[in-house]
């Protein structure tokens, strides 16, 4: 364990398990960074140090840590937050050293359980760091959203170009970086490169926090998903969260833990979430769940979306419990086709991915919904967690 | 150059479908989708009235 360790919260604690951080100068850093491939553990996996080479070529940069987790089936940043909040800490300073940015913000979710955690943390050390209190809505924590969070107080995605690296905080190229992220730059920054790639697959190297069916472990990136979950008596799986794809049980025994594979298996790692679904629950009932969620917490911006979603989360409802109509499924192939790409942020591009994939990996139980005979599964005990409307 | 859309800013209101109709279409919603690739050049000149009139200057020509 890397990041997980037996280290308590407090700053004594940290430096006695990690020793103290000492920054490298600048140019090294953001070698180091690059020699190590660290990607990007919020999601999209981009390299760390192309953003920050570009983002350290600007004028007065900021670093925005993304601390939200806004994924409602993701615990990793939460746990590494509450846990280790000076390897975040440490994280951020390394950051802004690689850019040279002055300006340093951390955003969280207003109710988060890591909030105090990390007021505490901040007090026991010497590093200005303004905390955001985002609100608890999915899109409020992708990155245009937070930069208008900072700059308006209003947490919805703005159109790009620009790009936060380009024009975010104040108008300043800012480096945005997940929890994660920073918390191995801080191991980056002490034990360099080599050692950052001692473990985890050459081309994505070093550990990943992944949440497995609600519980939080750290693995070298490449582990085979098969050791990580429990697929037995499973039906399908869910990896990458509701910005990710559902796999077929036989494809989750292939593929390994790691952007290539899950690619070209045509998922997504994304945060490194992963739910199993067991025998006995429906996957059609579960995605149109999810779907409602998911059009719900549109950030009412842009008319392919906010018109989009709801329709095919309603489409995808009727699928799953009725009542069935062949117009319905007939406009539902449509809509998957005519809203991806058109939205500002990529939120209707994740959602219909994850109705698409659900279409697929439970063919068989489209057309026997079709044809009348919802299974047994239709009523059984919800899988997927869905945050209850309004929760803050 | 390319067409874009200001999907925050559409309010589709529908005159770039009427003013170039071979590269914008709308969706049953009156939302345009529009072409992403080049446009072709004997387009430039009504893509760049079509931008123009736009009530909410939502549609968008970025250069490459
Ligand atoms: C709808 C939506 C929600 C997102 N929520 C989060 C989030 O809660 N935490 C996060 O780190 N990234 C989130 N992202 C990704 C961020 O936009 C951004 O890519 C990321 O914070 C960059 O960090 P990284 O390069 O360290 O991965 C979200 C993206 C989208 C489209
Ligand atoms: S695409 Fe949807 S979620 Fe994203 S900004 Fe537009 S309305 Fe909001």
């Amino acid at each position: 364990m890397r990041l997980l360790t037996q280290s308590g919260p407090t700053l004594a604690e940290h430096e006695a398990m990690h020793g103290r951080l000492t920054l490298p100068p600048r140019v090294q850093l953001l070698d180091a960074v690059e020699a190590a491939g660290l990607l990007g553990r919020g999601g999209a996996g981009f390299p760390t140090a192309r953003k920050m080479r570009t983002v350290g070529a600007g004028k007065h940069p900021a670093v925005l840590g993304n601390a939200c987790e806004g994924e409602p089936a993701s615990r990793k940043d939460v746990q590494l937050l509450t846990r280790h909040p000076h390897l975040v800490l440490d994280g951020l300073a390394v950051a802004a050293a690689a850019v040279g940015a002055k300006d340093v913000h951390l955003a969280l979710h207003a109710d988060s359980p890591a909030l105090p955690v990390l007021r505490a943390a901040l007090a026991e050390r010497r590093q200005p760091v303004t905390l955001h209190e985002v609100p608890r809505r999915y899109t409020a924590s992708e990155e245009t959203a937070l930069i208008s969070f900072v700059n308006t107080g209003t947490a919805k995605p703005l159109f790009t170009p620009p790009r936060p690296f380009e024009q975010g905080i104040a108008k300043r190229p800012t480096l945005v970086n997940n929890a994660e992220t920073l918390a191995h730059l801080a191991l980056i920054a002490r034990h360099g490169p080599a050692w950052f790639r001692e473990v985890g697959d050459p081309e994505e190297p070093g550990t990943l926090l992944l949440t497995v069916d609600g519980a939080v472990v750290e693995v070298p990136s490449g582990r085979p998903l098969r050791q990580v979950a429990d697929l037995g008596g499973k039906q399908a799986v869910l990896v990458g969260g509701y910005f990710g794809t559902w796999i077929s049980v036989a494809q989750a025994h292939e593929v390994t833990l790691t952007h290539r594979d899950l690619r070209a298996a045509g998922g997504a790692l994304g945060a490194g979430i992963v739910l199993t679904l067991p025998a006995g629950s429906c996957g059609l009932v579960e995605t149109a769940r999810v779907a409602a969620y998911l059009a719900n917490e549109n950030a009412g911006q842009c008319g392919p979306c906010f018109n989009g979603l709801p329709a095919i989360a309603n489409a995808v409802r009727a699928l799953a419990v009725g009542p069935w109509d062949e117009a319905t499924m007939v406009a539902l192939d449509r809509w998957l086709g005519v809203v991806p790409g058109r939205g500002a942020c990529h939120h209707p591009d994740g959602a219909v991915r994850f109705v698409l994939s659900a279409l697929a990996v439970f063919a068989q139980d489209v057309a026997a919904h079709r044809a009348g005979h919802p299974c047994a599964g239709a009523h059984a005990a919800s899988v997927l967690p869905v945050p209850r409307r309004g929760a803050a | 150059m390319r067409l874009r859309v200001n999907p925050i800013e559409c309010a589709a209101h529908g005159l770039c479908a009427e003013l170039l109709p071979e590269w914008v279409s709308l969706d049953e919603w009156g939302y345009p989708a529009v072409d992403d690739q080049p446009l072709p050049a004997q387009l430039v000149k009504d893509a760049k009235r079509a931008a123009a009139a736009c009530p909410t200057l939502a549609l968008k020509l970025l250069h490459d």
